[in-house]
């Protein structure tokens, strides 16, 4: 992060500290409040929590106390260690996830040449933490959701790397503060006005994307994992307290971190098109000092949007069963972003 | 088709078979699963014990009784006209259907019948607790199949269903409002503009709930082909109501036996699915429901004038005598066997609930499929506890 005062090294990790911990939890904080409380309680024709502050928007802080004060349960029979250490694994990979997103010319918290694939290696991590829960969990319903979770992720892991290609591929780069520079200053056609987000070009990788991310968060047309009505609370059931409360923030902040990359991804992340400006795209230093302040506004905006299609199809539609999103996965997913990337690589060699 | 016992004696080689070959070939074991007695599923206390290879069920058998709280035995100790206050509670969500059979048989014992208008409100009433039933079905469907939206609706809109049945009967829930010989009110004043316009906005319900869950590709897809019964095996098992509807048999109580109540009076129709899978079970109800608000408009505008109480003693006796009234209900087939002696209260009533016969065919219907499709069976079959358990 280059600042224009110069700060010991000290206090430029306590920044990234904190700025880490705000970019996770705003954006959990926001679905949360936004989608989960209120856009949910206007589709289901009610108000929603009103009375904790102005429209309810104190709710989030009462839950947090009301789940802080409950006992900290672990079944007898559980695997003590992996059982506690588990909801910290899954919350972990959202804060890994988090640290190649860029979210200005200068505002990043790495400039990672591979940040693609870090990111779509360190998503997994997540996984491992689900697992983990239902197996040390020594209860049958989380059992089935841990393995189901285990299924579920690694099938979707597959179409949403193969939705990432087309974009690294169009990009040059898997330096994501590079695909967002590219996508302000690139021209659909010689028509520069836009610049060129990939959602235009990659609509169909876009879509890919969504839905995997979709399945990688387990929101509902894909929420085997969880499903309550089936598994009670599948790889959760055992949980309380805190460490039910991390599960909770891990899943939505999971959520807001997805929105944010796809967002990077697709949509142009923190930039606004260079042409309206006179940016000059391999001169980072022309870009204006306040993008970096206007930057993370963008993106939480784009973000808000992204998350909101999310949450709108998960309180809309009914669930999966395991084997149809298995077929879904390897039959539909995989078959169309593998066509995705070949007419990709051919019309980047055409034109 | 082979016979009951013979497909018991199958099932359970099936799941020895299906254990030796889990233990031997793949050296894995069977799991059971214990789901219930509290299980957010079941919507109350239903266990339902499952073998499980993987994901798929090898046997399964439900445990009822949880809440057997002993109504048979209860009425022995009550009089006749105090009975319709427990027989409210067997199926809860319907609670008017459930006194009717019951007060029939009691009428048809003392040979003494409703006058006109009684019968017709009676039917109104019959007919507005099905839709209040049946709409929380249709919400709850969604529930089951993990869609959280529909049951508000549902909820919405039985909301307006229970206010008119609470604007007749004083109760929402538990109306205790029929008698031997007629009913304890007439309608109140306003009812009848006021219904109609709730039965209007109870279509726009089950349009609704038709666009939103039953016209979803993935709600097709979770319940098109699961659970297929057989009209023989539907017959075999004792199922009644939409249950059988769904399996092609064109049998409903309503139409099919003389009661005096007005079904007779009004034109309506009795909808059957060939398919017998749980799409079809879902389906025949959101029909039904449609159907009931046609009815109760159509009784609503040929409602007789006159009394609405025959004319009975002050302490009611009813003659030595046995009889068998069933009606069918927003469950099913429910009916009362009620042995009089004389006294002021029953000697001995039977009932017979729908949801037990119903939940009987679990295990035969619950072998191979997946877990997900426990739920989504069950919740097509439609019990409410209360109904298995009396």
């Amino acid at each position: 992060m280059i600042l224009a005062v110069d700060l010991p090294y000290w206090a430029q990790s306590l920044l990234r500290v904190l700025g880490g911990t705000v970019a996770v939890l705003l954006p959990a904080g926001t679905i949360v409040y936004l989608f989960l409380f209120k856009m949910m309680s206007f589709m289901q024709s009610r108000l929603g929590p009103m009375e904790a502050g102005p429209y309810g928007s104190l709710q989030l802080f009462a839950e947090v106390g009301k789940w802080l004060q409950k006992e900290d349960i672990s079944p007898e029979h559980a695997d003590k260690r992996i059982f506690r250490a588990a909801p910290l694994v899954v919350l972990v990979s959202t804060f890994l996830l988090v640290a190649v997103v860029p979210f200005g010319p200068d505002a990043y918290f790495t400039d990672f040449d591979a940040g693609v694939f870090y990111m779509l290696a360190v998503s997994s991590i997540s996984t491992l933490g689900i697992l983990m829960a239902g197996w040390s969990s020594a209860n049958k319903y989380s059992l089935l959701g841990g393995l189901r979770a285990a299924g579920q992720l690694i099938a979707y892991e597959l179409p949403m790397v193969l939705a990432v290609l087309g974009v690294v591929i169009q990009a040059g780069t898997m330096n994501l503060q590079t695909i967002v520079v590219k996508q302000n200053s690139d021209a659909i056609f010689g028509f520069d006005g836009l610049g060129n987000p990939y959602i235009l070009t990659q609509f169909v990788g876009f879509m890919i994307f969504m839905i995997a991310v979709q399945a990688e968060l387990t929101q509902t047309p894909f929420d085997m994992p969880i499903a309550e009505s089936e598994l009670v609370s599948g790889y959760m059931t055992e949980y309380s307290g805190f460490r039910f409360l991390i599960f909770f923030i891990a899943e939505f902040a999971t959520a807001g971190v997805f929105a944010l990359i796809a967002s990077v991804l697709f949509l142009g992340g923190w930039g606004v098109p260079f042409s309206w400006f006179g940016w000059d795209a391999a001169d980072t230093g022309s870009i204006d000092n306040w993008m970096n302040i206007v930057g993370p506004l963008i993106m939480i905006t784009k973000m808000v949007v992204l998350a909101g299609i999310i949450m709108w199809v998960r309180f809309s539609y009914p669930r999966f069963r395991e084997d149809q999103l298995q077929r879904f996965a390897w039959k539909v997913l995989i078959p169309v972003s593998l066509v995705n990337i070949m007419l990709t690589a051919i019309l980047k060699v055409a034109f | 088709m082979t016979d009951l016992a013979d497909r018991q004696k199958l099932s359970y080689i099936a799941a020895q078979a299906a254990d030796a070959r889990l233990n031997v070939e793949l050296e894995t074991e069977g799991m059971t699963l214990n789901i219930g007695p509290q299980h957010p599923a079941t919507h109350g206390t239903l266990r339902i014990i499952v073998r499980l290879d993987g994901e798929q069920v090898i046997w399964a058998e439900p445990g009822a009784g949880y809440m057997h709280r002993g109504y048979e035995k209860l009425t022995e100790v009550r009089t006749f006209p105090q009975v319709t206050a427990l027989v409210n509670r067997i199926d809860w969500l319907g609670s008017f259907a459930n006194e009717v059979p019951f007060i029939l048989a009691a009428e048809k014992l003392m040979d003494i019948e409703a006058p006109p208008r009684a019968q017709w409100i009676r039917t109104i009433l019959f007919e507005l607790s099905r839709i209040a039933n049946i709409s929380l079905f249709l919400g709850d469907l969604g529930v089951q199949l993990g869609a959280v939206t529909p049951v508000f609706m549902a909820f919405r809109d039985r909301e307006h269903v229970l206010n008119l049945i609470e604007s007749v009967t004083g109760g929402r829930f538990h109306p205790n409002f029929d008698r031997i010989g007629g009913l304890k009110d007439d309608l109140p004043a306003g009812f009848i503009a006021e219904t109609k316009q709730v039965m209007k906005k109870l279509r726009n319900f089950c349009d609704e709930i038709e666009n939103l869950l039953f016209g979803n590709e993935i709600f097709q897809s979770r319940l098109r082909g699961i659970g297929v019964i057989p009209a023989e095996v539907a017959k075999q098992y004792g199922l009644s109501g939409a249950n059988l509807r769904a399996s092609g048999v064109d049998w409903d109580l309503r139409r099919d036996q003389q009661l005096p109540l007005a079904y007779d009076k009004v034109d309506w129709k009795v909808w059957t699915h060939p398919d017998g899978d749980s799409f079809a079970r879902c389906w025949i109800r959101l029909q039904e429901t449609r159907e009931a608000t046609l009815i109760v408009d159509q009784l609503l505008d040929g409602i007789p004038s006159g009394p609405i109480m025959a004319k009975v003693p002050r302490i009611i006796k009813v003659p030595e005598g046995e009889a068998w009234v069933s009606t069918e209900n927003p469950l099913g087939e429910m009916g009362y066997y009620v042995v009089s002696k004389g006294d002021l209260g029953p000697f001995r009533v039977k009932i017979r609930s729908a949801s037990f016969n119903n939940i009987s065919i679990v295990p035969w219907v619950l072998r191979g499929v997946y877990v997900p499709d426990i739920i989504s069976i069950l919740a097509s079959l439609y019990f409410i506890l209360g109904d298995i358990d009396r």
